[in-house]
């Protein structure tokens, strides 16, 4: 038992270390690496609604945009009118300076994690009834009901869309804002892990695995399936407000439906990712994650144009022939790795029956 | 309440009408979508973008010189095969799995479709010109384009035919059985492989019509599908499967009801308040059926 304890240990320790050193290692890289870390994040997260409770979500990217749009908006609105940032312009005649910036982006995430815990929270009782594809649709319609709304809003750009504040002058160095956006990321990953692995040893995902298999039968063991699953929507929506709020700095200029309550992107990928490396386990989400990255950022560039096609293609072969993922795959392959035990009798009996 | 609409009786009978035949058309869509849904028992997302892409065919014809309100011929007949293919292609292997595969497979088309859409006619807003010119109603106080008289006037016939195949055709008797029961009817010997993709051909077709008819009345861009999807969604969740009459008039329902938000909310609300709307009626749906529950409140 300790062996693997120890295994555990060099294996965390050295991904931290590979985590801390990739920004001077990859310097060239900082800012795909932020992406990959966010896309980690929101994959994970995801994981723990749509894989181990088994509501499907494509809404999450409503938490995504509203923490985007609220850490921009408090970073401005506390030192600056916001209205007269959000005209053309604005970001030029207010300047932050440096101790403004980063108290208001520091503000600002914590206002972007506990406000979309909240929302989710507050919806979680009338959305979470509904079962299965319906839930689904509804939480899709959400995620561009909110795209269009945004949209309409004029304190925070409409249309326009919003810049961001951007990084201060003062600091010369050129590397210090993907540093920082870099080292913020990753700090709110492990966060999102440890506590994701903390979930994962827990009672909590027990029940959550039981609403999934089978909501009545959970019901009817006496578990109040719908508290838990708020609260599992709630962890969800803390960690996609938090990486929104980083994402809006980095990209450094928000549109409604194109950076925020992006749908057809970041709403899709998320889900594509945890599926790609398989529903339901822990580090599922983390491989499919950097694979899709690591595809998508190879990929690209040489299709350029063709990109969405190949995504929508990519969507297609994914779900319909590789459902369970790539950790399901190896899992049906290496079972003992997994810690399952196979009864060869069983295996047999079972293979004679078919 | 300060709005224009409710000073000026005439807008509202402007409005009022324009809802009811938009809403005709729409129900010509959810139609296709409660077929497929009750007979294969998939969601498809790709429905608006098939919409679109029907559209798209009736605007090339405009294009080439020929009168769009051929499309509702031609367009059909191309999109049976789009979608009898597409069935080939994908769909077949999702009947039988979770909804939610087949909701994730289809948005994968809906995006596919949606960016060789921007490739081949770009993005462009586009309107196929029908120029059947206007009724004039009320003294000239309310506009009624032609094209939206035919267009109504068009989807009901097609509406009509669908009914009369449903009931009378060896074929529409099939996909009748298949729906109340697939596996009896496969016992029974019906083909329903063959069934299934005459299903999805015809939603498709009738995709066709909807968005020949769309290109003449409204406006075509490859970006606009997903609206069209939620739309027949929500006809369909509160007419119910295979209730036409109910569809026809949650259809109506529902362009009324955008109509009347585009002019009280404005226009730039209006995709939002439709998705929010979805969501209003899920969530609606979700509290009048907890009701019926009797463990563990």
């Amino acid at each position: 038992m300790t062996a693997i304890k120890q295994k555990d240990l060099i294996l965390y320790s050295g991904l931290i270390i590979l985590g801390l050193a990739a920004p001077y290692l990859f310097s060239a890289f900082k800012v795909q690496l932020t992406y990959l870390c966010v896309l980690i994040i929101l994959a994970m997260t995801w994981n723990l609604q749509g894989g181990e409770m088994g509501y499907n979500s494509f809404g999450n990217i409503l938490f995504y945009g509203l923490g985007m749009y609220l850490t921009a908006s408090v970073q401005v609105g506390m030192f600056f009118p916001l209205a007269e940032w959000t005209e053309s312009g604005g970001e030029k005649t207010f300047v932050h300076t440096t101790a403004q910036y980063f108290q208001g982006i520091g503000v600002g995430l914590l206002v972007a994690a506990i406000v979309p815990t909240i929302v989710a929270g507050a919806i979680g009782y009338a959305i979470l009834g509904l079962r299965g594809h319906y839930f689904a649709i509804c939480t899709l319609g959400l995620g561009i009901a909110a795209g269009e709304i945004a949209g309409g809003i004029e304190i925070i750009g409409a249309g326009q869309g919003f810049t961001t504040p951007p990084f201060p002058a003062e600091i010369v160095d050129p590397e210090a804002r993907g540093q920082f956006f870099y080292f913020l990321s990753f700090l709110v990953l492990v966060l999102a892990f440890v506590f994701v692995k903390y979930i994962y040893g827990s009672r909590f995902r027990l029940i959550l695995n039981a609403i999934r298999d089978n909501e009545d039968k959970a019901e009817a063991m006496g578990i109040q399936t719908m508290k838990y699953k708020i609260v599992g929507w709630m962890c969800s929506a803390f960690f996609c407000g938090l990486a929104g709020g980083i994402m809006g700095g980095l990209i450094g200029y928000i549109d409604s439906t194109d950076v925020a309550f992006d749908g057809r992107e970041m709403g899709v990928f998320m889900v594509l990712m945890a599926i790609l490396g398989g529903k339901g386990t822990l580090w599922g989400p983390v491989i499919g994650a950097t694979l899709f990255h690591f595809f998508k950022e190879g990929l690209w560039t040489f299709i350029l144009g063709w990109q969405y096609v190949a995504l929508g293609v990519l969507i297609v072969v994914i779900v319909v022939y590789f459902p369970e993922g790539l950790m399901g795959w190896l899992r049906e392959k290496y079972p003992e790795r997994f810690g399952e035990v196979i009864d060869e009798k069983d295996r047999k009996a079972q293979v004679e029956i078919k | 309440m300060d709005f224009l609409i409710f000073k000026a009786p005439m807008l509202m009978v402007q409005a009022s009408l324009d809802g009811i035949l938009l809403g005709i058309l729409f129900a010509l869509i959810a139609y296709g979508m409660a077929l497929q849904w009750g007979v294969m028992n998939i969601i498809n997302i790709a429905q608006g973008d098939l919409v679109i892409l029907g559209g798209y065919i009736a605007y090339t014809m405009y294009l080439a010189g020929i009168h769009p309100a051929w499309g509702v011929i031609v367009s059909p007949i191309i999109m049976y095969f789009v979608g009898w293919a597409l069935y080939k292609l994908v769909i077949n292997k999702v009947v039988d799995r979770d909804l939610f595969i087949s909701i994730l497979a289809t948005f994968g088309i809906a995006i596919v479709f949606q960016q060789l859409m921007n490739f081949i006619f770009g993005a462009d807003v586009v309107v196929a010109q029908s120029e059947y010119g206007t009724t004039m109603l009320f003294e000239n106080s309310v506009t009624l384009p032609n094209s939206k008289i035919f267009s109504a006037f068009i989807s009901i016939l097609y509406a009509i035919a669908l009914v009369v195949y449903m009931k009378k055709s060896r074929l529409g008797r099939a996909i009748r059985a298949t729906a109340q029961n697939a596996r009896a009817a496969k016992i029974l010997g019906v083909d329903t492989e063959k069934v299934y993709a005459a299903t999805f051909g015809i939603n498709a077709a009738l995709c066709g019509i909807a968005g020949a008819l769309i290109s003449i009345t409204l406006t075509l861009h490859p970006y606009v599908g997903l609206p069209y999807t939620v739309r027949s969604f929500m006809i369909v969740i509160v007419a119910g499967l295979g209730n036409l009459p109910a569809v026809a008039i949650s259809g109506m329902g529902l362009g009324l009801f955008e109509e009347f938000a585009d002019y009280i909310l404005g226009t730039e609300f209006r995709i939002g308040a439709v998705f929010m709307l979805l969501v209003f009626i899920l969530v609606y749906r979700r509290f009048k059926l907890s009701k019926k529950r009797e463990y563990l409140k």
